[in-house]
């Protein structure tokens, strides 16, 4: 991919870093050089922002608290998914910046997919049934696997990096990492009395496309470990359910018995 | 610095190419061992030390003698560790990964050189995937195989002649055993039907303890990994000691006898 290369305005004593950010759209596009001043304790956002301040006014870049915590600044750093927050300058000591957009999602422009297909899948789930009318009393010990996933800041970098989006384009029948977390913390919920196994297996979900190779887990800014506790968990249910001969033949000849 | 940060420090400096030549070299070498026992060895199952201790190598246990001569006892065991193994989801991973670059890495430069078409795509939906759901039954024979080991590795503590002794190898069988319990007992599927599968445990007499093992599981399951991958390094070095002992090669010392 061809590159262009633009200085930005600093004193001769500054030392400065030079990154490669992703400039296009959906017609194509290519890495342009930017030289930025180097403040230490520089994230990779600091230096997209500072090109879009000083450099380049057109710039696009999607982000919001600039603390790790709303999840707009998704990106790829040097092809990996990264929040452009949260990615220190220093941590690429010798090495290039490639900034690019998520490679998952359709670009809009420069730095900023659109995710909007995330939103489709979520509205998709087989929403919460709740056994009584809230409030309801809970205890601690049945809740407790529910703040883990919970902590998700939807940022989508487990969507991007999943390779049964990113390579094979799965999108419509593969609900992805980020909605797999979700339904966990709907299924394991106690109380909730839905079922979503048929819509993993079946429907939407998807889940037998995800070969647990774990690249989601080793994205999550949020540390949540989706493959283990989420997606793991969800397709033993789903074994459970479908694969499982002893119960299979154990629900055979209960529903016999009830006259099924 | 933590050994986490360290680790992903490497991890982020190895080329990706690092980790599935790794895998593919041990889990190729552990393959080609396991059929040389299992083609080759068919003899090497028992054996008594001149010291009275009687040993059976892991790869043999439970012993079931074998009716023809050329076919070793360890073709009626085998295939219950190595499925458990081949179906494990750690393993899924680590052979997705390295030997059908599904994708090879997560890095975007790994991830364009994944050689499947996106139409050709099908991962655990069909066959031969598809049969990786009935791990928990691979699971549930494995139980009985690491009681096996462990039988196995305490009855080597008693020589025929009476009284207690600790040889080298039967500490090398216990801490076999013990690995693979840890690698046994961690496992995700056992995690599920120990207490994953249930979403209330306040709602019934005895799920506070379901709980508790739930817990102790997951504790287990967080280094599955690393237990996976202890145990099949221990179970090779527990078979290749014992048949350097019987070759006479090296000789088994008594760390102490009573």
């Amino acid at each position: 991919m061809e590159s262009s290369q633009h200085r930005g305005a600093s004193p001769e004593t500054q030392k400065t870093v030079r990154i490669n950010i992703y400039r296009g759209d959906a017609e194509g596009g290519e890495f342009v050089e930017y030289d930025v001043p180097l403040v230490e304790g520089m994230v990779v956002l600091d230096a997209v922002l500072y090109v879009q301040a000083h450099i380049s006014p057109d710039l696009a870049v999607r982000w919001n608290c600039k603390a790790a915590h709303c999840g707009s600044c998704g990106g790829e750093v040097n092809g990996r998914p990264k929040l452009l927050c949260k990615t220190r300058v220093d941590d690429y000591e010798g090495e290039e910046i490639r900034v690019s957009p998520m490679r998952a999602f359709p670009l809009i422009k420069d730095l900023v997919t659109d995710v909007s297909w995330n939103y489709e899948v979520a509205r998709s789930i087989p929403e919460f049934k709740p056994a009584e009318k809230a409030p309801f009393t809970m205890y601690e010990e049945d809740v407790e696997r529910l703040y883990e996933p919970k902590r998700c800041i939807e940022c989508f970098l487990c969507q991007d990096v999943c390779h049964v989006l990113r390579s094979h384009h799965k999108h419509p029948a593969f609900a992805g990492p980020r909605f797999f977390a979700k339904i966990q913390s709907l299924e394991m919920h106690p109380m909730d009395t839905g079922h979503r196994t048929e819509y993993l297996k079946e429907g939407r979900g998807g889940i037998g496309f995800c070969n647990i190779t774990k690249c989601c887990t080793e994205v999550c800014p949020e540390h949540i470990n989706i493959t283990d506790n989420s997606i793991i968990p969800l397709k033993e249910r789903v074994v459970g359910d479908y694969y499982d001969p002893a119960k299979w033949l154990m629900r055979k000849i209960r529903g016999r018995r009830n006259g099924e | 610095m933590s050994l986490a940060a360290i680790t992903s420090a490497i991890n982020r400096r190895l080329p990706w190419w690092a980790g599935p030549i790794a895998i593919v070299t041990a889990l190729t070498l552990f393959t080609f061992y396991s059929l040389w026992v299992v083609f080759f060895q068919s003899h090497a199952a028992t054996y008594q030390t001149p010291e009275g201790i009687n040993y059976l190598s892991p790869f043999y246990s439970p012993y079931i003698p074998s009716p023809w001569e050329w076919l070793s006892p360890a073709v009626f065991i085998l295939w219950i560790p190595l499925g458990f193994r081949a179906t494990c989801y750690y393993y899924r991973k680590a052979y997705y990964r390295a030997f059908f670059w599904d994708p090879p890495a997560c890095s975007d430069d790994a991830q364009r050189k994944e050689p499947r078409e996106p139409e050709s795509y099908r991962g655990e939906r069909a066959a031969p995937w598809i049969f990786n759901n009935i791990h928990r039954y691979f699971f549930y024979g494995s139980i009985i195989i690491v009681t096996f080991l462990a039988i196995e590795a305490v009855l080597a503590m008693f020589p025929v002649d009476g009284g207690f002794a600790l040889p080298l190898g039967a500490l090398i069988l216990l801490i076999n055993a013990i690995l693979l319990g840890g690698y046994t007992f961690g496992c995700h599927s056992f995690r599920h039907l120990i207490g994953g599968r249930l979403d209330c445990y306040s709602c019934f007499k005895g799920g506070g303890a379901l709980r508790k093992l739930y817990k102790g599981v997951s504790k287990l399951n967080a280094r599955h990994a690393t237990w996976a991958w202890a145990s099949l390094f221990s179970v090779v070095f527990a078979d290749i000691y014992l048949r350097l002992v019987i070759a006479q090669i090296i000789s088994d010392p008594i760390l102490f006898r009573i």
